[in-house]
């Protein structure tokens, strides 16, 4: 295989909740909660996880937007933790990200162009800044003439668009897609997945694409992982994630999408899950997951499952109990 | 029970008339669920709180069309017969559970309140109702949850709360406006099996107003594609899902990301923008981004026409030439893919 571009090993967040006069540290929020992942060159890694499971928590601590509580993370073999605020400002070049929200992440008294060429001229790059600037509007189907308009005269696609050319600009090695399309409609959604992808086969990217929907993470992830309350569930190659999935958390998930074929939807039984995520404040103890969980056992309320290889290899799995094939075809059937 | 006839709703703005809804019809049976499909600024919100009438006036006006609730025309009714039909015969849940609690009064209160505005009863009464309802829409120890305010409820326990004031009255006709488009895919299912039940205990009548092709497929009987607020297809779910008549409704069932797709499966795109509604463009709607669109698609405005048994389209094309050009498209995009 080839080289890992990008290593989270082992990394925390948790963030501190001050009380009272003296903003005596409390509790804290375990947002990210040792997570290890491994992005290799030119491959796509989706993260999937419902709100408030410390995806883009995670996001952020990669490019530099929060330092973790511990752990460390390894760009091209080198912790980006260690760099001084020099060194990491010429780091930020090689990783960049593309925001959920296209009508808040531009500045809406900045022109198309300006907000473009805004990364170029913070590193200096400014020789035949137009010209570049509109090279990258043609790269991600703006036209030219688009240059002088503002934010608020482009549909949501197309801002989105502008979002993804701001984050090529300085030719990137990583990007950090942060549900980049969970704000669109479906017809425009489908441009901005496969503009993403045919980015990736021209420019040779690597991306990490958050989101919360595991059907569009099926069309462009080669390696997916499940987050739940700060922690990897299940992780694997995205071959064996969709045929063998065997974390029940996972087959929550799966089956609670509805699928666009009314005979089957009657058909499918479904796991739904009972009650809501716990606060990340207070984890539950064991298995974060077996408050919600339909097979839990005692022992998932003591003992925390490790992330080990069950069945496929490379196919990691964070449960004492994985679903096997039969167990699931009885209750999964797409 | 509910009819709405050549309904339109247009809205007065800077740059012109918008023409949000243009002159759609359909029925709504007892007990049935009508999905109503579209995607955003399709003017299917716009329909939702036009049959309320809860879009303010002016900006809005209703020059045409006619929206029957049980033999009164809701158009005509003075504000005061108004509002003893919404929250009572007809109740509305909103797509955003975080906004459309009120922050500063606990939930019992607010329920007690939905209960007392339309029925006779002494307050004890209302609470022991209220209690009920609770017990009814899922929220586990009820009694104590009473004296909690909304910040204290997550985002799907405040949307159980908001359908069970939607249910105070047992209203016969209940209006959801994309009610789970704000929560989480495992909460979305549970939300979803709690409408299904409550249709079944109720009996209530429920238009479902989405964005989510697979929610109208799992919830719905009869289901509305709305376009440029108009409707373009109107169907069972069957006829929707398997037999597609119109452009607009196969290549959106096209371009939607699926499970069972190969690894890095290309999504097959609707090009362009839906269309500016203050200017849309001439003749059909959808033909600026229509694959099967002719230079006859330019002048003509289709109408809807019977495709089938209660399944209507709104296209020039018949369902025989449809089918031939589907066929022709799906051949060349097996043939198109680079492999």
């Amino acid at each position: 295989m080839s080289e890992a571009l990008l290593e989270i090993r082992d990394v925390n967040m948790h963030f501190p909740i001050k009380e009272g006069v003296f903003q005596k540290t409390k509790n804290h929020v375990k947002a990210v909660n040792g997570v290890s992942l491994t992005v290799n060159k030119g491959e796509t890694l989706g993260i999937v996880g419902e709100s408030g499971c410390g995806k883009s928590t995670l996001a952020r601590t990669i490019v530099g937007l929060l330092e973790p509580t511990s752990g460390d993370i390894l760009f091209e073999g080198k912790s980006i933790l260690d760099l001084n605020k020099k060194q990491m400002h010429g780091l930020r070049r090689d990783i960049q990200m593309v925001y959920q929200d296209p009508f808040s992440s531009l500045n809406p008294r900045m022109k198309a162009g300006d907000i473009i060429a805004a990364p170029l001229k913070a590193y200096r790059m400014t020789e035949n800044l137009e010209q570049r600037v509109k090279e990258l509007m043609d790269l991600v189907g703006l036209k030219a003439a688009d240059y002088n308009k503002l934010p608020h005269q482009f549909s949501g696609g197309q801002r989105q668009r502008i979002g993804i050319a701001r984050a090529l600009a300085l030719n990137p090695k990583l990007i950090i897609c942060d549900e980049p399309v969970s704000a669109l409609d479906v017809s425009v959604q489908a441009q901005v997945i496969n503009l993403l992808e045919d980015l990736q086969k021209e420019l040779d990217l690597t991306y990490v694409f958050i989101a919360h929907d595991l059907s569009v993470i099926k069309h462009i992830a080669d390696k997916v992982a499940v987050m739940y309350l700060g922690k990897v569930m299940e992780m694997s190659d995205s071959e064996s994630f969709y045929k063998h999935a065997c974390h029940p958390y996972t087959n929550a998930l799966l089956s609670a999408i509805p699928l666009t074929d009314p005979l089957k939807e009657k058909e499918r039984q479904r796991i739904v899950l009972k009650g809501e995520l716990p606060s990340p404040a207070n984890p539950p103890t064991g298995c974060v997951f077996h408050t919600r969980c339909p097979f839990a056992t005692e022992a998932c309320k003591q003992d925390i499952p490790s992330l080990e290889a069950k069945g496929d290899a490379g196919h990691l799995v964070s449960c004492f109990y994985p679903m096997n094939v039969e167990k699931k075809s009885s209750i999964v059937n797409h | 029970m509910l009819e709405v006839k050549q309904l339109k709703t247009q809205i007065d703005t800077n740059e012109g008339v918008v023409k949000a809804v243009d002159g759609v019809s359909f029925t709504v049976e007892a007990g049935q669920t009508v999905g109503i499909v579209g995607e955003s600024g399709s003017g299917k919100s716009v329909l939702a709180h036009s049959i309320m009438q809860l879009n303010p006036v002016p900006p809005t006006f209703y020059p045409e069309g006619e929206i029957i609730f049980e033999g009164k025309n809701l158009l005509n009714l003075s504000e005061r017969e108004l509002r003893k039909i919404r929250g009572n015969e007809i109740a509305m849940i909103f797509q955003d559970p975080m906004s459309s609690l009120n922050p500063v009064f606990k939930i019992g209160d607010q329920l007690v309140e939905a209960v007392l505005t339309h029925q006779k009863m002494s307050r004890q009464d209302a609470r022991a109702r209220a209690v009920e309802l609770l017990t009814d829409v899922g929220i586990p120890d009820p009694e104590r949850r009473m004296n909690d305010y909304p910040h204290q409820f997550s985002g799907g326990m405040r949307q159980r709360v908001l359908i069970a004031i939607a249910l105070a009255c047992n209203p016969k006709l209940l209006i959801a406006d994309e009610p789970t488009t704000a929560l989480d895919v495992t909460i979305q299912a549970q939300i979803l099996e709690l409408m299904r039940d409550i249709q079944k205990k109720y009996g209530t009548a429920i238009i479902m107003i989405t964005h989510d092709l697979g929610v109208v497929s799992q919830m719905a009987d009869k289901v509305l594609v709305m376009y440029s607020g108009r409707i373009v297809e109107e169907g069972s779910v069957e006829d929707i899902f398997y037999r597609p008549s119109m452009p607009y409704t196969w290549s959106l069932l096209r371009s939607l990301p699926r499970l069972d797709a190969e690894a890095h499966e290309r999504l097959i795109n609707i090009e362009g923008q839906p269309p500016n509604l203050v200017s849309p463009p001439k003749g059909c709607n959808f033909h600026p981004r229509c694959p099967f669109s002719t230079e006859q698609c330019l002048e003509v405005d289709p109408e809807l026409t019977v495709r089938g048994d209660g399944h209507f389209a709104a296209c020039i094309l018949s369902g025989q030439e449809f089918d031939s050009e589907k066929k022709r498209m799906e051949f060349a995009d097996k043939k198109g893919v680079p492999q």
